[in-house]
């Protein structure tokens, strides 16, 4: 039995109130003896899940562990993760996914879910034994080879078709290798001048096109890791609207940084996929809103948000996407000596 | 004056032509019996080469030598970079030596920038992986402008593997900030994407159309011929034939290589230069690089005075 008490926390951003946890679930009694933890401030949400970590064990302990990992996902409000199969040995049976997954439970922060190599030693070559890690205790129903494509055409058909005996799901970092041998950023105006080998477009966008047509055809689930450009949003809004089983998933840089940061040659700016272009950058940040819009639809009839007043980037794209404003709270922020409105949007829904 | 010579970009068109203006005089010390003189004297000038390299090196060594400098050359082959040594910790050490300025060849685009950041002396590139070699932009425009007398109006063909050129990049950057019209001439697999806007100088303003300054690409080296005072050709390695660039070594001299036909379809004035190493018989033919019209053993005699204007400028020297 443990109680707490979160002290003038705004629950989704609503006026504070006391929120009263109870064994882990919201509770509408308080409690004396629970402990009271002051939540000034703070914002509640619902757990996060994060779709795509690296938690590098078993074989990188000195980058991280799935303890470290758990930690610092706790801290950031997430309460899943789901942790790639690039370890080392590679997650490519029961016996890996089951020790990430029991590691994950001693940490006893979050929910550590592995995902499952689709292929031996990520090599491409040969399905792991997919269906050997959906029965173990790990439960795995997510597959990918993330940090490598699964290239072969017929092997990635296979997977597709071998995992809906139990309900899996093919995750796929999407990049043609042949198109991207010694790439080091996005292929484009700034890989010409700073001389670097250029990872184009459309290696991702090639294998999205192939494998949602895969999908289709074997009527199975695809799930494309860290889309980055412009063309695969349009890719996966076409297969979408025609009804393949398709999800998707952005990184937060692949929403905000752009490639001309290269330019410094320094190499945290080296990620795989690479930063793209500004066009690109706003097509994924539409297709975010949009996603997140279709999925409210379901059950959602008006969909609010708040913008910071200043943030003109922010408020063009929302207006753009249909919100409009309804209010405004003045002086919402004090930031270094400035205030700062808060401008109050709504889209309404057509639900259905 | 800059500090650091990374790229051919690093130079607005005043330094550029101040730096080719004290090449001229640096050449003309070489006709004298004593060759030396004494301005860098106490200076270290480290010549750290990751990559072979011939005439870039002793070129680098001479002009060094030739301004009194200390000169120490390190070379990767054994060094402790055999041993696995990083550019980062190779660079503190250096740095811990008080050298004032560093001579960096590399395979690696973008090594001479990250150099920069972590030692205090000058750095000067010679040549980073497929980006840029800035003093051999200098040494070619010095070498059209003795030629031909000017640069301003100037029209220049760089023909042959753009893609994979740092000679080529710096080119382009100078050339146009000197007002020389550059044509990149090669099969459009060896032309990078998006050339012409990724090269515009940034003086006076960078983006919207196309300017006069910009480069031109040409997939037809005869129709770009009769039109040009100077014709540079580039390397071309037979390797990028396994990479499917182009089909055959003979098929890519047909189109794109320089032979005396070719030669002859160039106005009466004309220059043909080379980078080097050359491949004869691939990208130019004997005859044609030991002609008169040739430039390349020239480019390789103001290669040690265009470096010296470059380290006497850098370390401080007044022109």
């Amino acid at each position: 039995m443990s109680a707490f008490v979160l002290k003038g926390v705004s629950v989704l951003g609503a006026a504070p109130t006391d929120l009263v946890l109870r064994d882990g679930a919201i509770s509408d009694t308080s409690d004396k003896s629970a402990e009271v933890v002051d939540a000034a401030g703070l914002v509640a949400l619902p757990g996060l899940v994060d779709l795509h970590t690296h938690l590098r064990e078993p074989g990188r302990e000195d980058a991280e562990t799935v303890e470290t990992g758990s930690r610092a996902a706790a801290l950031g409000g997430y309460t899943a993760v789901c942790a790639m199969a690039n370890t080392s040995p590679v997650a490519d049976t029961a016996g890996v996914v089951e020790q990430v997954w029991r590691l994950g439970r001693e940490a006893g922060l979050v929910d550590v879910q592995p995902i499952g190599a689709v292929t031996v030693g990520l090599a491409g070559k040969q399905l792991a034994e997919l269906g050997a890690m959906a029965t173990s205790a790990a439960n795995v129903r997510i597959f990918s080879d993330d940090g490598h494509c699964v290239a072969d055409p017929r092997l990635m058909r296979r997977a597709l078709e071998y995992v809906k005996a139990f309900d899996g799901i093919i995750a796929q970092h999407a990049e043609e290798p042949r198109l991207t041998e010694g790439a080091q950023m996005h292929e484009g105006e700034v890989s010409t001048r700073l001389g670097l080998t250029g990872w184009p477009a459309v290696a991702e966008e090639a294998i999205i096109a192939r494998d949602v047509l895969l999908a289709e055809h074997v009527g199975s689930r695809l799930h494309v890791c860290h889309v980055s450009t412009a063309g695969s949003v349009e890719v996966l809004r076409q297969a979408k609207a025609r009804g393949v089983r398709v999800t998707a998933e952005v990184t937060p840089h692949h929403l905000l940084l752009t490639d001309d940061l290269a330019a410094s040659y320094d190499p945290v700016f080296k990620v795989n996929p690479p930063l793209r272009t500004a066009s690109d950058v706003a097509a994924l940040r539409e297709a975010l809103i949009e996603a997140v819009v279709a999925h409210a639809s379901k059950s959602v009839e008006q969909l609010k948000l708040v913008v910071t007043g200043g943030n003109e980037a922010a408020h063009r794209l929302y207006k753009r996407l249909g919100f409009e404003e309804y209010g405004r709270e003045t002086r919402a922020l004090k930031y270094d000596g400035r205030y700062f409105d808060d401008i109050l949007m709504v889209r309404f829904l057509t639900v259905g | 004056m800059i500090k650091h010579l990374r790229s051919a970009a690093d130079l607005d068109a005043a330094t550029a032509t101040l730096i080719l203006d004290t090449a001229a005089e640096m050449a003309a010390l070489a006709g004298r019996e004593v060759k030396k003189l004494p301005t860098l004297r106490g200076r270290t000038v480290v010549n750290l080469f990751y990559e072979d390299s011939t005439r870039t090196r002793i070129s680098f060594e001479a002009a060094a030598k030739r301004l009194s400098a200390d000169v120490i050359n390190f070379s990767a082959k054994g060094s402790s970079v055999s041993k696995g040594e990083s550019l980062k910790d190779t660079a503190l050490t250096l740095q811990a030596m008080g050298a004032d300025a560093v001579v960096i060849r590399h395979s690696a685009s973008g090594a001479p920038h990250r150099l920069a950041s972590w030692v205090d002396g000058s750095v000067i590139n010679a040549g980073d992986g497929t980006h840029e070699h800035p003093t051999q932009a200098l040494l070619d425009a010095y070498t059209m402008r003795s030629r031909l007398g000017r640069l301003d109006g100037l029209r220049v063909a760089i023909v042959g593997d753009v893609l994979h050129s740092r000679v080529a990049r710096s080119n382009v950057l100078l050339l146009s900030t000197l007002g020389a019209s550059v044509t990149l001439v090669g099969p459009p697999t060896l032309i990078p994407v998006d050339i012409a806007a990724a090269l515009e100088p940034a003086e006076p303003t960078r983006g919207g159309k196309p300017k006069e300054t910009s480069a031109k690409v040409s997939y037809d080296l005869d129709s770009v011929l009769p039109d040009m005072d100077v014709v540079m050709m580039l390397r071309v390695q037979t390797e990028r034939m396994q990479d499917s660039f182009f089909p055959s070594a003979r098929e890519y001299s047909r189109r794109y290589g320089l032979d005396l036909a070719r030669m002859r379809k160039l106005p009466e004035h004309a220059i043909v230069m080379h980078p080097g190493p050359m491949n004869r018989g691939m990208e130019i033919t004997p005859e044609v690089a030991d002609s008169s019209r040739s430039t390349i053993v020239e480019q390789v005699a103001n290669g040690v005075s265009a470096r010296m204007a470059v380290l006497y400028l850098l370390l401080g020297g007044k022109a």
